[in-house]
């Protein structure tokens, strides 16, 4: 650093490196000297300025950009969730804070384990909250006292093999937390399937007891994630009960109407209401991404729109053998997966228009596995599948550039 | 990239595609940081000692020295001549020389440039006087607008005449293909205040204290181009300039001229983008303006030419704005050209301690300057002396997250994250297909990509590899072309030659073939 510059009371700023082409460094005279003599001096001579330049800091326009950062995008999409966990852990006990626990812990071990593999650096990529995301996605769709293996595989195969496998975060073809639930849906079909009947507070002094007996407190709850097995109390059948589309599934598979089916759902309010309560948060959160700008409108419209639009003809067409429209959007994953799920910009289409196909997709790919598949929720398999597609959908959909014929 | 398939794109696109709406898409919502520097008005700049004058700085081939070291130069004496625009002394004085010296249009890198010792005299030359614009004809009107030296003053610094006369830059000699006249179509003026980049506010003060010189260079230039309409465009949050330029108009009375204004939203001001929010057409990618029916000039240009044709005096000085935290007094000052930078920072009160970086332009397009012993150009609308709290630099580059933020806010409407990922792997036909020429590197995807991505340098750095390709795929094309005519040429007379064999070796009394 030339003395000159320090006396100018310039803040610390550093010479270009290729300022010796322009600027021969005798052409910065020190301070008050004069500049006879020096071979760069004919420059500063001849600029007509007695003072010597001063040098500065130079960098690519544009000079402010907004303090945006991927760190910042994934950690609302987290607080958006909290509504939804908490109302969870309201139904369903303290079950799902352990699975996120577990599966956040596992998802950064994975995370850095795979960094360390591939020669990346650690804190950045450890700090944006993209694996956190990832494992409390996981976490949410499985049963809070799932065995804690379940959440481990799950989150560890989706770290590892769907994203890092692909060029880590930004190149996962496949949305990483419902490449996760995939595998673990192909692989421990039963496990899933062990929903705990919601502890919502409901009527009857009855009731209430039961809930008291049903009621697990922290220790039991942790150790039966641990070991995968109940109190003595307890067991699976008693405190377990389906979720509302694997009850439709089984009712109708049965032989059962629709309204028959309704009706015995109805019959245990709790169970219905409290997943109408959680689907209602992830509506709440999904509606403040959309206020924050993180999420836009296109892919939550479009795919529960097209969920909608299957439902309303299916269950025109007969009542009695297809739900309607708001069932099918109460309940299942169809709004975490319209918000939170399908929105996920890395396995989603690119343009606006893109993203309303892809989601549409979705929208129909998950009706249809609910309707006539398998499964009895199909998100998870129809993110797969338009993941998949995501390279065509954006090739055909590139926007009409300023000043170019349709 | 096939050459067939560009072709039709071209073909099409000369069809100037209408917009539904007329109004920009995307764009960003800025802090506008002007009331700094127009908070004191309009003064000249205090003359320097040496004037240092670029022979390129403009677009075009850079202009050929009429004057040898050690030649006494008037005030306004043509010094540099090319095709779209002469250089003038802005001093009087004496050449002390013609040599290589740093320019800020090359960021510190040095060019050919005229250096002028100042004698304080400013002795006028004396010609170019007397004629009103009437008097001249559109063409000689055009012409004699390049003699002035005028170029575009938005900081494009495109030559004004090859503009108006619709002929590319790169023809050499003097504009001779065509008229005005034959650049048919161009009825409407489009002059252009919006200075849409934060801090810059360089036109505002000239409509605010010089309205009635913007007034009178669109009445010349809609003479130059035989225009039956101009629209005066600026932002909605300047109402001194606003309120000035409508007295101005009233007392002109010139029915012809309209003013409009737009929401103040980058990049509204750029040519493109204004013309389809003021007419609600787009130029189409390969083509100009004039393909529209539109010649687009800035109001700084349009002082410059009415103070050229009423008072003789060439481009020899520009309003610059100097500004940011890091000077003391903000202000927007009338400069000659060829002033060093560092002479205005003094002008100005000088650098703050804070002061951290020197930008030429602003905030968004503007480049950042290596140091400040640089002459002030025709194209300096702005020079801003940053501190850190002008600045919000990057902070650590992540991956792509694909959010498509930065789709949202293109005026071009590009998907620039996906022209980045094309960019990095080099992938020069779908650079193509996704439009990488048709950036206008405005830098709004900059702005708001949560990866701190920068991802206009990264195209910038790709598109003459891209251009190069086209160029190549054309050649190639037209290659192939010559190569076909050439094959059916010769073998038409390879068959006029058999045939005139056949006919000859004939024999009398043989029936004719036919």
């Amino acid at each position: 650093m030339p003395g000159w510059l320090r006396n100018a009371g310039a803040p610390a700023s550093r010479v270009p490196n290729d300022s010796s082409r322009c600027m021969p460094a005798a052409a910065t005279t020190p301070a008050g000297g004069t500049h006879s003599g020096l071979a760069g001096s004919r420059y500063v001579d001849a600029i007509g300025h007695a003072a010597p330049a001063m040098t500065f800091d130079t960098a690519a326009p544009p000079h402010v950009v907004a303090p945006n950062r991927v760190g910042r995008v994934m950690r609302t999409v987290l607080y958006a969730l909290v509504p939804a966990v908490l109302v969870h852990v309201a139904c369903f006990g303290v079950g799902l804070l352990l699975q996120i626990l577990l599966g956040a812990v596992t998802a950064l071990s994975c995370e850095a384990l795979a960094l360390k593999l591939r020669g990346k650096p650690l804190a950045p990529f450890l700090g944006d909250g993209s694996a956190i995301l990832t494992a409390v996605l996981l976490a949410l769709c499985l049963p809070p006292l799932a065995p804690w293996w379940l959440i481990v595989t799950g989150t560890a195969f989706a770290v590892l093999l769907a994203k890092h496998a692909y060029g880590g975060l930004g190149r996962n073809l496949f949305n990483p937390a419902m490449a996760g639930y995939a595998i673990l849906l192909v692989s421990f079909p039963v496990q899933l399937m062990q929903w705990p009947s919601p502890q919502l507070a409901s009527h009857g002094i009855d009731r209430a007891m039961e809930q008291e007996l049903f009621q697990l407190s922290l220790p039991e709850t942790l150790g039966t994630i641990v070991t995968g097995t109940l109190p003595q109390r307890l067991s699976w059948d008693a405190i377990t009960s389906p979720t509302p589309l694997t009850a439709l599934q089984e009712n109708l598979k049965r032989g059962m109407t629709m309204d028959e089916s309704h009706a015995l759902a109805n019959a245990d309010q709790s169970g219905v209401n409290a997943w109408r309560w959680i689907n209602l948060a992830v509506l709440a959160g999904g509606v403040w991404l959309l206020a924050a700008r993180i999420i836009r409108w296109h892919i939550p419209v479009a795919m529960l729109g097209a969920i909608a639009v299957c439902a309303s003809i299916m269950s025109a067409f007969d009542p009695g053998a297809y739900a309607g429209p708001m069932f099918h959007l109460t309940s299942g994953a169809s709004l975490l997966g319209a918000f939170f799920i399908a929105t996920d910009p890395v396995s989603a289409a690119t343009s606006n228009r893109g993203r309303l196909i892809y989601a549409a997709g979705i929208g129909v790919l998950t009706y249809a596995i609910r309707t006539w598949g398998g499964h009895p929720d199909g998100v998870a398999f129809a993110v797969l599948l338009m993941n998949l597609s995501v390279p065509l959908i954006d090739r055909f959909t590139i926007p009409r550039i300023h000043g170019h014929a349709r | 990239m096939s050459a067939a398939s560009a072709r039709t794109a071209r073909d099409t696109s000369l069809a100037a595609p209408r917009s539904a709406g007329g109004r920009m898409h995307g764009g960003l919502r800025l802090d506008a940081h002007k009331q700094r520097s127009t908070r004191r008005s309009l003064r000249p700049a205090s003359l320097s000692d040496t004037y240092v004058l670029p022979l390129d700085q403009h677009v075009g081939p850079p202009a050929t020295s009429r004057v040898r070291p050690g030649e006494y130069v008037l005030m306004g004496q043509v010094i540099g001549e090319t095709a779209g625009a002469w250089l003038h002394s802005p001093v009087s004085g004496i050449v002390k020389a013609i040599e290589l010296r740093p320019a800020a249009q090359h960021l510190g890198a040095p060019t050919l440039s005229i250096v002028i010792a100042n004698d304080g005299r400013d002795q006028r030359s004396e010609d170019e006087t007397g004629r009103s614009f009437e008097q001249y004809s559109p063409r000689e009107l055009c012409e004699h607008i390049a003699r002035g030296g005028i170029v575009g003053l938005g900081g494009g610094a495109f030559p004004t005449a090859s503009k108006l006369l619709g002929t590319p830059v790169h023809t050499r000699g003097v504009m001779n293909h065509e008229t005005p006249a034959d650049v048919d179509g161009v009825t409407r003026l489009l002059l252009n205040a919006v200075e849409c980049e934060p801090y810059i506010s360089c036109d505002d003060m000239l409509l605010r204290e010089h309205a009635r010189d913007v007034l009178l260079g669109a009445r010349i230039l809609m003479h130059a181009i035989g225009a039956e309409q101009c629209t005066i465009v600026l932002e909605d949050d300047t109402p001194q300039a606003q309120q000035a330029l409508c007295s101005a108009l009233a007392e002109t009375a010139d029915g012809r001229i309209r003013i409009m204004s737009v929401p103040s939203r980058y990049p509204a001001g750029s040519e493109r983008q204004l013309i389809d929010a003021i007419f609600g057409v787009e130029v189409p990618f390969d083509g100009l303006p004039t393909d529209v029916g539109v010649i687009c000039q800035n109001v700084g240009t349009a002082a410059a030419i009415a103070r050229w044709l009423r008072d003789g005096e060439p481009l020899i000085r520009r309003i610059v704005t100097v500004t940011g935290d890091g000077i003391m007094e903000p202000a927007n000052l009338e400069v000659r050209l060829g002033t060093p930078i560092a002479a205005l920072i003094e002008d100005c009160g000088g650098y703050t301690p804070r002061m951290s970086r020197l930008i030429m332009g602003g905030s968004m397009m503007g480049i950042a300057l290596p140091h400040d012993a640089l002459p002030v150009i025709k194209a300096s609308q702005c020079i801003i002396a940053a501190s850190t709290l002008d600045l919000q630099p990057r902070s650590t580059e992540m991956p792509c997250i694909r959010c498509g933020d930065c789709a949202q806010v293109c005026p071009a409407r590009l998907l620039p994250q996906q022209l980045h990922w094309h960019a990095h792997a080099g992938d020069l036909d779908a650079l193509e297909r996704h439009g990488l020429m048709d950036c206008i590197e405005c830098g709004c995807c900059d702005y708001v990509c949560p990866s701190q991505i920068p991802l206009v340098e990264s195209f910038r750095d790709s598109k003459p590899a891209l251009a190069r390709a086209q160029m190549q795929s054309r050649d190639a094309a037209a290659a192939r072309t010559r190569f076909e005519a050439r094959n059916t040429r010769l073998a038409r007379l390879e068959a006029e030659h058999r045939a005139r064999l056949a006919a000859k070796r004939r024999r009398p009394g043989e029936p004719r073939p036919e």
